[in-house]
């Protein structure tokens, strides 16, 4: 097998590229350009980017004299994907307790938890999921001992220190058969956590100084009450992981007790079996997008067309869980080809391109309320643009161009490091250490 | 049916290696009558097929060989002829495969479809006796639940023929692995890969000094992994010569013990080990206790980290089994590489996909795909045809069967695979797929996609 060694200049230009460059102001032309809202690719595409935001994308757009230019060579273009459900950067090894932040089994407080400042900006998934075209995600906690695990982030991948978007972004809770565990042990004591927390919110939005706070007695502490008042008053959305058909229903149901709640479900696997009514109540999917195993009872519906159907329903979707949520979120681009080559099979229902690029951009950012800022190339949009080798959604496509807020970024990681170090075998002079 | 069963049983235990107990009593006196290498014997029979020549296709044959505009004609369940133009002949259906390409059938080598099945219940949870640090008596088949819905899965989205399932990784010696063909039985036996070797699983690292050090007992270190494994080879090796004499010798026949069967049959070759283990440093530490005791290991599964150690493995001719990208989930898993696979590949040693997952095996052809692409960012240059062997015929080589599956070679079983497309792109699918020549799942015919009982009549039946 022969191989084409790397020059002493490109790996120099690797080094000189990981020193985040000043906020830019550039056009990329000449692209097979995805503007990332569910539209099929176009050819001959331009993005202009001025201040960080996009200020056009798209045929017969004119370049400013004096931008900075790049020319894609008829390259895919696209806006960077948005990971519509994480735990990006708040994890560096899953199984090192110490350096994981999901979830806090032995804290009194629950829906008051806010992940944004566990954020690690330099945590290596993030360099990782950085150098795939991942621009922003969707950080949410896992629950403790508790139906609510806090509020979630909404963050950006670029190599800097200010990784937070939009903190307490939403709130995160899990109904169903984790809900109903961490409850008490069934889905009625899950529901009556809910309602009662709720209620108990209510109040406290009404009312902050007359709300009493009862310790680590009380059903809810004055911090989560906080955290909650907002999300009963429809100003911070609340994402509901819920996986059964019938369990649907009961969450939407929840919006006739609470009517300013402002609803997304995550997961949803049997979402399929009440699309008409996810459609109609207007609340939009954040799914598993390739749960075809009946994983679990609360799964047996499990199919792949299950977004494929959603979408015909008419329900809002965006492909968000992933098997490994800490470091794995590049795999949305997989999951949406996936989805695209289910729509060759007969008899199940997938998605066309632009629906399934959609489901990893502009998706989950609709789905946060935040379309207006990130997830497409759209004006206006922050300029979170990404120049590919190939197609997107194809597995073996690099990114090889990467701007977050419109500022090129470097695409090195520790596991191309440890690759360059093992390309060859070691010679014996010096150990491997040495070689770096 | 139950005569025809007992009549393949004996071929099963012949074709296994090892001394039955029919021959050994009609030998000389002076020997001892050992005990069956196969008691629980395999009763599959290849499905009915019919004669099929698939033509106009791209043949990637699983060894490193491509045919453009090729044909394949199968017959009673084994691969006839392979070519470029082969003659349509009476009684024989010809599917014209324009635009698709024709593979092997994909072996995984690290399944626990059956032992951790769908749901994912406690109630069929059966992957780990984590009740003592070695259970080499554990017989992963004597867990399998084969109505698992996975299996369907790998089959119509996969293209999965056949799958090793192992016991899971609790355990330093965690019990034998079996080896079946991709088809839903009523019983396990119905299942098992006819002559295929054992395995045995055994697992390095964090797992087991996590399992048993959280109870306070050894082990809890890497070093007491390894205390515990060499004590126990150490017994190996004495019930293994007490057999050995016995069935030479004749006399009184030692105590039967189960579990040193398994490692009896390690030792004399007999089964193969498949051991999970992520870390360079750890894995040849393997190598050397492999040396001292005089068994083999015939892959690491999991490998993480076997890029870094490339030579020691080519080496030792020890197969690396790895995923595409997979990392982070513990710190043996850290140090990951995409390029893991390629780095192996070309530096000479054997390597090759694995999942590990009900999920992953639905789509190796992706993993395999990813892990080119890693291959070719790093400067190699990988053809399609070579990196087919990562799923074609280096895990069957892991598994003992390379004379009978894994690649498409005339006189091996018709285990085949008929993609819609090219199968490194991520929009392809399986159109058809073969196990022994019998066509188990044809995306174009609803009736041929297998529902397993669990999912009979459940909201999706088995989608």
């Amino acid at each position: 097998m022969k191989r084409m060694m790397l020059s002493a200049t490109a790996i120099a230009a690797v080094f000189a590229a990981a020193i985040p460059a000043a906020a830019q102001d550039v056009a990329i032309t000449n692209a097979r350009l995805v503007i990332g809202d569910g539209s099929a690719p176009v050819e001959g595409g331009t993005v202009v980017i001025r201040d960080g935001r996009v200020v056009a994308a798209g045929t017969n757009v004119a370049v400013p004299a004096g931008l900075r230019t790049v020319d894609a060579q008829g390259k895919w273009v696209s806006p960077g994907i948005v990971a519509g459900f994480s735990r990006l950067g708040i994890v560096e090894i899953s199984g090192v307790s110490e350096t994981n932040d999901t979830s806090a089994d032995d804290s009194p407080f629950h829906a008051a938890l806010d992940v944004a400042p566990a954020v690690n900006p330099l945590a290596s998934a993030i360099a990782l999921n950085r150098a795939e075209g991942v621009t922003r995600a969707v950080v949410a906690p896992g629950t403790g001992e508790s139906i609510f695990a806090g509020q979630g982030a909404v963050i950006d991948l670029g190599a800097d220190m200010d990784a937070v978007t939009a903190p307490r972004a939403f709130q995160y809770m899990e109904y169903g058969e984790a809900g109903a565990r961490t409850a008490g042990g069934s889905r009625p004591a899950a529901l009556a956590m809910l309602r009662n927390a709720l209620m108990e919110a209510r109040d406290y939005a009404r009312d902050p100084a007359a709300f009493a706070d009862r310790g680590r007695d009380a059903f809810l502490t004055r911090l989560d009450a906080a955290a909650l008042a907002p999300v009963v008053q429809g100003r911070v959305p609340l994402l509901v992981h819920v996986e059964r058909g019938s369990d649907i229903l009961t969450v939407l149901d929840l919006t006739s007790e609470f009517p300013d709640l402002d609803l997304v479900l995550v997961g949803a696997t049997e979402g399929w079996t009440v699309a008409p009514r996810i459609a109609a109540a207007g609340v939009p999917v954040i799914a598993a997008a390739l749960n075809d195993l009946p994983a679990s009872f609360e799964q047996l519906a499990a199919t792949q067309s299950n977004l494929g159907r959603m979408r015909a329903a008419g329900v809002k979707i965006a492909i968000g869980l992933f098997n490994d949520e800490a470091h794995q979120v590049r795999w949305v681009k997989q999951y949406a080809g996936n989805l695209v080559g289910l729509s060759r099979v007969p008899g199940e229902t997938g998605l066309d391109w632009g629906a399934a690029f959609a489901a990893i951009s502009s998706g989950p950012a609709e789905a946060l309320g935040m379309g207006g800022e990130i997830g497409s190339l759209r004006p206006g949009r922050r300029g979170d643009v990404v120049i590919w080798d190939g197609d997107p959604l194809e597995v073996g496509t690099a990114a090889t161009m990467v701007f977050v807020d419109g500022v090129e970024q470097p695409l090195e990681t520790r596991q191309q490091r440890l690759r360059d170090r093992y390309l060859t075998p070691p010679d014996g002079r010096l150990p491997n250490a040495y070689r770096h | 049916m139950l005569g025809a069963a007992v009549a393949l049983a004996g071929c099963a235990a012949a074709g296994a290696g090892g001394t039955s107990s029919a021959s050994a009593s009609s030998d000389a006196d002076a020997r001892g009558e050992s005990y069956s290498r196969d008691p629980y014997p395999s009763t599959y029979r290849p499905y009915a097929g019919v004669p099929t020549l698939v033509t106009n296709v791209t043949i990637l044959d699983g060894e490193g060989g491509r045919i453009e505009n090729g044909a394949v004609l199968f017959r009673d369940g084994r691969i006839v002829e392979v070519g470029s133009d082969l003659a349509a002949r009476a009684g024989v259906t010809v599917i014209d495969g324009a635009g698709s390409y024709l593979t092997p059938g994909i072996i995984d080598v690290h399944s626990h479809l059956g032992d951790y099945p769908s749901p994912s219940v406690a109630a069929v949870s059966d992957g780990n006796e984590a009740t003592a640090p070695t259970t080499p008596e554990v017989w992963a088949e004597h867990s399998v639940w084969p109505q698992d819905p996975g299996f369907s899965r790998a089959l119509a989205n996969g293209g999965v023929t056949t799958l090793q399932i192992l016991p899971g990784s609790a355990n330093l010696m965690g019990g034998r692995s079996v080896t079946v063909k991709n088809v839903y039985a009523r019983t396990v036996q119905g299942m098992r890969f006819p002559g295929a070797p054992y395995g045995l699983k055994m697992a390095c690292g964090e797992n087991p000094k996590r399992v048993y050090g959280s109870r306070n007992r050894m082990p809890s270190t890497r070093m007491g992994n390894l205390a515990v494994n060499r004590q126990t080879w150490a017994e190996a090796q004495a019930y293994d010569r007490k057999w050995d004499k016995y069935e030479a010798e004749g006399g009184d026949p030692p105590a039967r013990d189960i579990g040193m069967d398994t490692l009896r049959g390690v030792l004399d070759g007999e089964i193969l080990i498949q051991n999970h283990c992520y870390r360079a440093d750890e894995m040849a530490v393997v190598l050397d206790m492999a040396r001292e005791f005089g068994y083999r290991v015939t892959a690491f599964h999991h490998a993480v980290e076997a890029y870094k150690i490339a030579d020691l493995l080519r080496e030792s001719d020890t197969c690396a089994a790895v995923w595409a990208d997979w990392w982070g989930f513990k710190l043996e898993a850290y140090d990951e590489t995409d390029a893991n696979l390629a780095i192996l590949d070309d530096q000479g040693a054997c390597a090759l996909i694995h999942s590990d997952d009900a999920n992953g095996i639905q789509r190796l052809n992706q993993e395999v795909a990813k892990a080119r692409a890693a291959g070719i960012r790093a400067g190699m240059d990988i053809s399609e045809e070579h990196a087919w062997r990562w799923l074609g015929i280096n895990p069957a080589r892991v598994l003992g069967i390379a004379d009978q599956t894994g690649s498409i070679r005339a006189g091996k079983m018709a285990d085949l695979v008929l993609w819609n497309g090219n199968p490194f792109s991520v929009y392809t699918r399986p159109q058809m797929v073969w196990v022994d020549g019998a066509l188990l799942y044809d995306m174009n015919n609803p009736e041929l996609r297998p529902v397993s009982d669990f999912e009979l009549g459940q909201p999706g039946q088995g989608m």
